[in-house]
């Protein structure tokens, strides 16, 4: 039971420092700015052309301050109340909740009914000067990272406004990585004016190596004969080299996020087959409910989120505990009641698990119906960590794989340094002299049956991040796990952390060449082979305990 | 001539089991030919086109249990990928009859089946070629199976792969095939498989008579399986398979190539399971990558499980009684089954370790059971208690 608390209180503290308050944006109060109000309500009944004029003129009296504003509008969220004719934006989210909020403060607004408001219409053209004015406004009066954002938005747009407003901002411009980034929009704006040679060579230096799409395209179409065409040779041969950069770094970068992609895959497949490597590695018990006791995790997380919508963004911290809790006491009544009286008996053994998988299964069919359940990520999961324009990283790829190594870490402190640890370990080696040791080797197989099917549980929450939570779930991993844990050595956690990440990364290095499918049947068989040369696995387990 | 006379000598020394088997089966398939074919529809005894179609498909997976008694139950091999062999037959017999099509196919099209119209390719692939010729067909579905099962046994027994290794293996490459089958690029008709068959060999598929004649012809050929397997595992080699399934190191160092006889088995295991699958495919009309699926060949286990395993009639009676409760209770009440199909695997390893089979001997042989199974009896008293 400590060890259950234990990592309850470990998973608890060592992400709660990750946690962040959400933050409130402090605006002004708008309403009493006497320029703006008449402007805000004339929006909500002028006319498509008369608009136009006046997202200019909002911008002229608001500045910065109705930037929330114009994005509502531009992302056509902007409604107002029939009667007051005030303002408000009103999202629906994927699930289908509609919240709305004030526009401003981004403060929700319960008290308003979301089926009484009226949508300030917008078409294609007002939606092209809105995106105008606000990288406009971004780009002359946005902190850092929205300057930067402006520039690169306007990279594949250089109408004579934007440069215009280029011009004006890179003469303020202090910061370094903002005024780059406007450096390049001007020049390519150089290279496609008959500017003088030299200035076109240096516009070409300055994009040498740079990695935004417009700039790729940019040069591409001047080395193409249907394109630009570049005539002058020098400007040419320059051109030519700054592809050459652009395109290996490309590919460097494209060959990193591969690696993390396998990496990320890598991870999936160690939580998935850690639990099994104690069930079956350690304690020599082969589970086919394995699977199972994933989709319990992940359906946990579901029943948590149901159970505490309002807390979306924390609930993940209530559903790895609970998920480890359920699939753990399930796994320990599965061993003390049906694989404890097959103990020596592995195919038994199989079949018998194999069966309470079937009845896991249709259980979960029978209650959460046989479709998919919809699975919310919190806000800090969703995201990505864009490092340059090729290559990104979503949020939570990168929390899952941390998160797999730290449940990796403790599993192996749990099997190396607790006392339950050591009685595991003893059993494993020599059952009859474990139990004249004084060990209750009973206890101890319910304690690491729950153990591992605890942490298949855990695994279960971080996969309902990442695919969709049906029954089919654990079937769809459960043959994955097992090859993780045959090819990594069985009884051995590092063979299985081994297994998981190069398995994972060899399946991603392959399928540009092979497709999904393909890369998935070639591991198969690669593996069934492996087997054929090293039955024991990559890290097999020596001495005579292991015969 | 001595070899025909240890044959015959066989033959009457297991006389018993065989001869009854034999008679059973025949008896029940002649009764339902003949109440299909020569009793009018209005007749309380007529037995319809569609329930001959039925015991003709619980034949197959008799046939296809009794694979997998032959290496379970007798050399202690779980294969968890028999049905693979079974598909794979399925398959070659389906491309055999999607041939037979011709024309008569939605887009009309004399050389191409439907399927590779719609996905539009010019002309057949390589290994479609020559599964026009029926004697051509036959002789694929025993070879790729076979050939399958050489190259895996061989590969598997020879670096001494045993025990649940083995069965994940198996599992592992039923997925993989059915992964592979599922993709549109390899030629096999994809998600949807093969279907919309017409004729075999002449005969109209949807005829009384032909359903009649697949019904025989399935009868006979599982009685043709399981008298030659009784045979085989009544013989010498049949003894070292239960000596190697007992002790297989002892096996070998009374210096038997335990590997080799494994191989064997296994190939003879997987040409029994592609036969099956070949005759099931006629009579379902249809086969699909959904065979492959690895909750299929599990099930087949469970067949040998609850009739008995190392008894052959037991797996035969298990596959056609858990096929019939399926069928009855998908009826009723679909989503009891698979509750009960769980269930079943539960009990019948905990306590019916013996399967219906063992039941059977120890109410014949009373409680004094033999010494090595121990455990069994005991588990047996248990449920007796």
């Amino acid at each position: 039971m400590r060890i259950f608390l234990l990592l309850i209180c470990c998973f608890v503290f060592s992400t709660a420092a990750a946690q962040q308050a959400p933050e409130i944006d402090q605006a002004e109060p708008v309403d009493d700015n006497a320029e703006l109000s008449p402007l805000l309500l004339e929006l909500t009944d002028a006319n498509l052309r008369r608009m136009l004029s006046l997202v200019t003129e909002i911008e002229q009296a608001g500045g910065r301050m109705v930037l929330p504003l114009l994005t509502a509008m531009q992302d056509g969220a902007l409604y107002y109340q029939a009667d007051s004719r005030k303002l408000v934006e009103r999202r629906e989210s994927d699930g289908g909740r509609v919240t709305v909020s004030d526009v401003f403060s981004g403060v929700e607004r319960n008290d308003v009914d979301p089926e009484s408001l009226e949508q300030v219409r917008i078409n294609n053209r007002l939606r092209a000067v809105l995106q105008a004015t606000i990288a406009r406004i971004r780009l002359l009066q946005g902190s850092d990272a929205e300057r930067a954002q402006a520039a690169q938005i306007m990279l594949s747009n250089l109408d004579e406004e934007n440069l215009v407003v280029l011009n004006e901002a890179i003469v303020n411009e202090q910061v370094p990585a903002v005024a780059d980034m406007i450096n390049v929009a001007l020049a390519m704006n150089v290279l496609v004016t008959d500017a003088p040679q030299d200035e076109r060579l240096a516009a070409v230096a300055t994009l040498h190596g740079n990695l935004e799409g417009p700039v790729r395209n940019l040069l591409r179409s001047f080395m193409d004969e249907l394109g630009r065409n570049e005539q002058d040779p020098e400007v040419r041969a320059a051109i030519e080299s700054a592809l050459a950069s652009i395109e290996r770094k490309v590919r460097f970068y494209e060959l990193m996020e591969q690696a993390f992609y396998g990496l990320s895959l890598g991870s999936v497949l160690l939580l998935a087959a850690i639990g099994l490597a104690v069930t079956f590695g350690v304690m020599g018990v082969i589970n086919m409910a394995h699977g199972e006791m994933l989709m319990l995790g992940a359906y946990t997380t579901y029943v948590v989120q149901l159970l505490m919508p309002e807390f979306i963004n924390y609930s993940l911290w209530v559903a790895i505990p609970a998920a480890f809790m359920v699939s753990g006491l399930v796994g320990m009544f599965i061993q003390r009641f049906v694989i404890r009286y097959l103990n020596g008996r592995p195919l038994e053994t199989l079949l018998a698990t194999f069966g309470i998988s079937l009845i896991l299964q249709q259980a979960v069919r029978t209650i959460f119906s046989p479709l998919n359940r919809l699975v919310v990520s919190p806000d800090w999961m969703s995201g990505s960590w864009d490092i340059n324009p090729v290559l990104s990283l979503t949020n939570n790829r990168l929390f899952i794989l941390l998160f797999s190594i730290i449940v990796f870490v403790i599993l192996l402190w749990i099997l190396k340094k607790t006392s339950l640890g050591l009685q595991v370990r003893a059993v494993s080696q020599n059952r009859d002299m474990a139990k004249a040791m004084g060990i209750r080797t009973d206890w101890v197989d319910a304690m690491t049956f729950g153990l591992g099917s605890g942490i298949a549980g855990i695994a279960g929450v971080a996969l309902s991040q990442l695919t969709n939570v049906g029954p089919n779930l654990g079937q769809d991993y459960i043959i994955d796990s097992f090859m993780v844990v045959v090819f990594g050595g069985v009884g051995n956690l590092w063979g299985t952390l081994v297994g998981a990440f190069s398995l994972g990364v060899a399946n991603k290095f392959m399928e540009p060449a092979t497709g999904a499918v393909l890369a998935k049947i070639i591991t198969l068989v690669f593996i069934i082979l492996f087997i054929q040369i090293r039955p024991k696995g990559l890290f097999p387990q020596k001495g005579r305990a292991a015969e | 001539m001595s070899q025909l006379a240890d044959i015959w000598g066989e033959l009457r020394r297991g006389s018993n089991t065989i001869t009854l088997f034999v008679v059973v089966l025949f008896v029940a398939t002649l009764v339902a030919s003949l109440s299909n074919l020569l009793l009018p529809e209005s007749s309380a005894l007529h037995v319809s086109t569609y329930t001959i179609t039925l015991l003709g498909k619980y034949l197959c997976y008799a046939m296809l249990a009794l694979a997998v008694d032959v290496i379970w139950g007798y050399c202690g091999i779980l294969s968890l990928g028999h049905g693979a062999f079974f598909a794979l037959g399925g398959y070659a017999m389906g491309m055999y009859l999607m041939r037979q099509i011709g024309d008569r196919g939605v887009y009309g099209n004399p050389d191409l089946p439907d399927f590779m119209v719609f996905l539009n390719w010019d002309s057949l692939p390589w290994y479609w070629f020559g599964m026009d010729q029926f004697w051509f067909a036959m002789m694929i579905v025993a070879l790729v199976p076979g050939l399958l099962a050489l190259v895996f046994g061989w590969l598997a027994f020879r670096s001494r792969v045993t025990g649940v290794y083995l069965s994940i293996m198996t599992q592992a490459l039923t997925y993989a095939l059915m992964l592979a089958f599922f993709r549109n690029e390899m030629g096999f008709g994809g998600n949807n498989g093969l279907t919309d068959f017409k004729e075999i060999a002449g005969f109209d598929l949807s005829a009384d008579n032909t359903r009649v004649g697949l019904f025989v012809v399935t009868a006979i050929l599982l009685a043709a399986v399981f008298i030659s397997s009784q045979l085989i595992m009544r013989s010498r080699l049949g003894r070292v398979l239960v000596s190697i399934r007992d002790s297989e190191a002892r096996a070998r160092f009374l210096g038997y190539r335990t590997d080799h006889f494994k191989v064997w088995l296994f190939v003879y295991s997987a040409l029994i399971a592609a036969l099956a699958g070949a005759l099931y495919v006629p009579q379902v009309g249809i086969i699909n990558p959904g065979e492959f699926s690895p909750v299929n060949s599990i099930e087949i286990v469970v067949w040998v499980a609850v009739g008995g395993r190392g008894t052959l009639y037991g797996a035969v009676v298990g596959a056609i009684l858990v096929s019939y409760a399926k069928t009855r209770f998908t009826s009723l009440v679909p989503e009891s089954w698979i509750f009960m199909l769980g269930a079943l695997f539960v009990f019948v390893t905990i306590f019916l370790p013996k399967g219906l089979a063992g039941l059977l001997k120890q109410k014949r042989q009373g409680k004094d059971s033999d010494g090595d199974d121990a455990r069994t009896a005991r588990a047996a008293g248990e449920e007796t208690a």
